[in-house]
This record gives structure tokens, sequence and C-alpha cells, in this order.
């Protein structure tokens, strides 16, 4: 199994580590629900160095990623700042989402999930081999993220740098960009494996707890971020999972890999929607929901340590009403129909 | 982990079950079973009177991460259940042995209780 330079810090702190797309990972250290909490009321730290980071070289790199991704790079040339956008094939399918980091003079960086790694390494070679573009895929690469409302108090004792949300420092050994996946203040901080754990013990030494993905995935579900592999696969396009933000229209010239597709794709009934519910159990994906004129499915769904109930997304057609009706251990319970982002909507 | 406690006796699906002297049988999760569950959010517990059979699914117990059923160790009534657990499951978590149980039964027959798992036997069930 692949392991990330962090292994033995997480084997020798309790970590429970379980395998997560063919890496070896720490799914908590203990309690997920003190993890979560601690993230949300004060700060903690992820290694997430399992995910992929790609590296562009060449003169053509805007001309590569205005075809590679739906979402318009363009956007982000003035500054050194991160874009989110989907990664489509020629059908309008999600094949992926990803983060671009322009890093100056039309240079750009790429992180994305680690399941679909070597799917998206194949999809960049293809298309960068058309746009004269080379590609570093890093195989010793850093990603610590650094998450909570005290995050940049503590950041700035080894970084005293203010960034606006999206935006980004870099100097010659490391990259820190104001993103991340739990919908608190916070960095992700990438450079190479001996600058990580130079980063990483320093943060430990300072008392920052350390993060699993079991809480990573109940802190994105509340934020409302949808996650690839659950709440969109390939099956899916981004106007039916609530993305149709990231597909930019506004340069009617510019073609993109899916553009043809989505023209049609544009009308589909499906929504993905938050819900809630105050029933004694958790709804988990897969589940069925129905509703007076629809039905729909959960694609992800856990308990809220926040909110102190079951929430999740489902996938429903369009014209859902507020209150829809499931099935939880043969009895029928009724859910809440809300805003997929939770931390605005029920606090 | 916490050692298992020699005077419990175990299913391999990692209940524990615990005679006292008043003849009820105490059953609750081992400490192996709450650590592979994580942090438990809910449960439901039997009705009080329910006729139970061994190795018959009983309760059940949920964490963040997966709904579990919990199996009864032995045949017979339900006695007594632990209500406190309805609000605050984590004692499970925290207390597996002791605070942790969920619930008591009258059992029909004792000697079901030679068809469960001595302490060292569960441990090494519960190491493969």
């Amino acid at each position: 199994m692949n392991k990330t330079y962090l292994n033995d810090f997480h084997q020798r702190n309790n970590g429970h580590l379980v395998d997560f797309a063919g890496w070896e990972m720490p799914i908590n250290y203990g309690s997920q629900i003190n993890e979560h909490n601690t993230v949300r009321a004060d700060v903690g730290i992820f290694d997430v160095s399992h995910m992929a980071v790609f590296d562009f070289y060449g003169s053509n790199q805007v001309e590569f990623l205005k075809y590679l991704i739906p979402n318009d790079v363009t956007k982000i040339l003035h500054t050194k700042r991160a874009l989110y956008s989907p990664l489509l094939n020629e059908e309008g399918g999600i094949l992926d989402d990803l983060i671009v980091y322009h890093l100056g003079n039309e240079n750009f960086r790429i992180i994305s999930n680690c399941g679909t790694r070597e799917q998206n390494y194949a999809c960049f070679q293809k298309v960068a081999s058309e746009f004269d573009v080379q590609i570093d895929f890093k195989s010793d690469a850093s990603i610590i993220a650094l998450q909570g409302p005290n995050s940049m108090k503590n950041l700035s004792s080894l970084y005293d740098i203010k960034l606006e949300k999206f935006h980004l420092y870099q100097d010659e050994e490391v990259m820190i960009a104001r993103t991340g996946y739990t919908g608190e203040l916070g960095v992700e901080i990438i450079s190479d494996a001996n600058k990580g754990l130079e980063i990483w013990n320093y943060f430990i030494s300072k008392g920052i707890q350390p993060i699993g993905l079991a809480a990573r995935d109940t802190l994105r579900l509340e934020a409302g971020f949808n996650l690839y592999g659950s709440d969109m696969t390939v099956e899916n396009n981004p106007y039916d999972s609530n993305l149709e933000w990231t597909v930019d229209q506004s340069e009617q010239d510019r073609d993109y890999i899916g553009k043809k597709a989505l023209k049609h794709l544009q009308d589909t009934k499906n929504r993905l929607v938050g819900f809630y519910t105050d029933a004694r159990g958790v709804l988990r994906s897969g589940t069925k929901v129905s509703f007076e004129g629809g039905e729909g499915v959960i694609t992800s769904g856990t308990w809220s340590p926040t909110f102190k109930k079951n929430i999740g997304f489902c996938r429903v057609t369009k014209n859902f009403p507020k209150i829809g009706k499931s099935i939880l251990r043969d009895k029928e319970i009724n859910l809440h129909f809300c805003e997929t982002n939770f931390l605005k909507y029920l606090k | 982990m916490a050692e298992v406690p020699s005077n419990l006796k175990f299913l391999e699906s990692h209940e524990w079950a615990r005679l006292e002297e008043d003849g009820t049988v105490t059953v609750g999760i081992s400490d192996h079973a709450q650590e592979l569950l994580g942090d438990i959010v809910f449960v439901e517990l039997p009705d009080i009177g329910k006729e139970v059979t061994q190795s018959g699914d009983t309760a059940i117990v949920e964490s963040v991460k997966a709904a579990s059923d919990v199996y009864s160790p032995l045949s017979g009534e339900i006695t007594e259940i632990n209500e406190a657990l309805i609000d605050n499951p984590e004692i499970i978590n925290t207390s597996p042995y002791e605070s942790g149980w969920f619930f008591k039964i009258k059992p029909q027959d004792i000697s079901e209780m030679d068809k469960l798992l001595d302490a060292q036997a569960y441990e090494s069930s519960s190491e493969s």
C-alpha cells in the first residue's frame, strides 16, 4: 500500500490506519467527533499528501488549461490564486474535481483527488501533448491542511502572511493557499516531504491536534462541499451536481472538453440538495428518498457533530418541496430539505 | 487497547455477557468492537420483557461510520435496559465493560453460557 511521509507519525500517535484508495491513511487518532469539534472551535492539522500534485511547464499553459477544464483559467491570470473546477470527459461527465493554482508568470499547478490520480495523469498527458506543455507529477509532495478559526494565528508564527480567500503565497520551499475542505478559515501548505515534515513537526510541537480523514468528511459535508465518488461521479454532469458556476460560458470562442455535450445537459431535472432529520439514526449513501412529485437518492449522509443530527446530500428532481420521506430500519421517517451548506443554513 | 476482563464470556460478534450474583446476565459490546465502530451516536435497545434468543439480533448500535446489530449472547427475557445510553451513547466508547452495558437478561438456560468464548479465546479470535 502507498504511504505518505507522515505514516510513521500516524502509527506512533494512535492513528487508525485504513486503506483509502490504495493509500494507508489515518481515519482518526481516537475520536473523530472530538477532532471535528477541534477544527470548528480552534485549529487542527491534516495530512492530505495522498492527493495528487501536478506541476506544468512550457509557454502554452494558459491555452492548455483553457481547453482542459470548463472553468476559465483566465479569471486568475492577474494574480497568484486558486480556481476550482471539475474535469470533464467529452460527454460532460465529471472525471474528477480539482484546484488549479496560478503560481505567477502563467505557470500552474493542479491538485486533484487521490483515487483518480492515474486517470488524471493520463488525461493531462494526452491534452498536454497537443499544447506542448510538460507535466511534473510530483511523487514526494507534502500537502498539509491547517484549518480552523485559529489557523492563521498559528500560521503567523511560521509564516507571517496575510492571504485573501483563494489567494496564495509562494517562496522557494512552500506554496501556501487560502483553501480547504472544512468550511473554516485555513490554508493548505504544499512543499516537498522534507520541508513538510519540518512544518508538520512544528505545528505538532505547538500542540495542534492532528485530524483524520473521518472528521475531514463530516467537516466538508457540513460545509456543503461535494465529495468526488459519492456526490458526483462520471455518471453526473456539473448541472446535476450544483457546479454550474464552474462552467464558464463567457468566452464564446473558447472550446473545452465536454463543452458540446454540456449544451444539451443544461436542462437536467436533477439537483443536489441538503437534508436533515431528527430521526434517531443515520441515513447513508444509496438510501432512497421520496416526496410529493418526485424521488431521489442520498449521495452522502452522516451524523453531524456540530448540529447533532443526521444530515446529508441527496440528488433529487428539481421540483422538490420542503419535506420528504425515507425509510430507516423499516420505519418511515421525515426529512427536511435545505441548502447543502449546513453551516449557513442550520446555524 | 484495554485488557479483556477475564470474568466475561463473548460471542465472536463482539458481545460480552457477565453472570451477576442475582442470576441475571448483563450484556454489552467489547472494547475492540467500540474501537472498530468509532464514535457511537445512537443505540436502539429492546423493550423490557422481550424474549430474545441466543445469537438473535436484539439491539442496534450506530456510530458516525456505520450501524451494526447487537446479538444476544443468551436466550431469555430482557429485564433491564441501560437508558443512559439513549442520550449519552458515547459512554459505550469510554466504558464498554462497565457503564456502557446495553441490557440485562433473565436467562432461559444458563448452560448456554458454555457455548460462549472465554476472554482468552475471544481475544485471539478478535485479533485474527
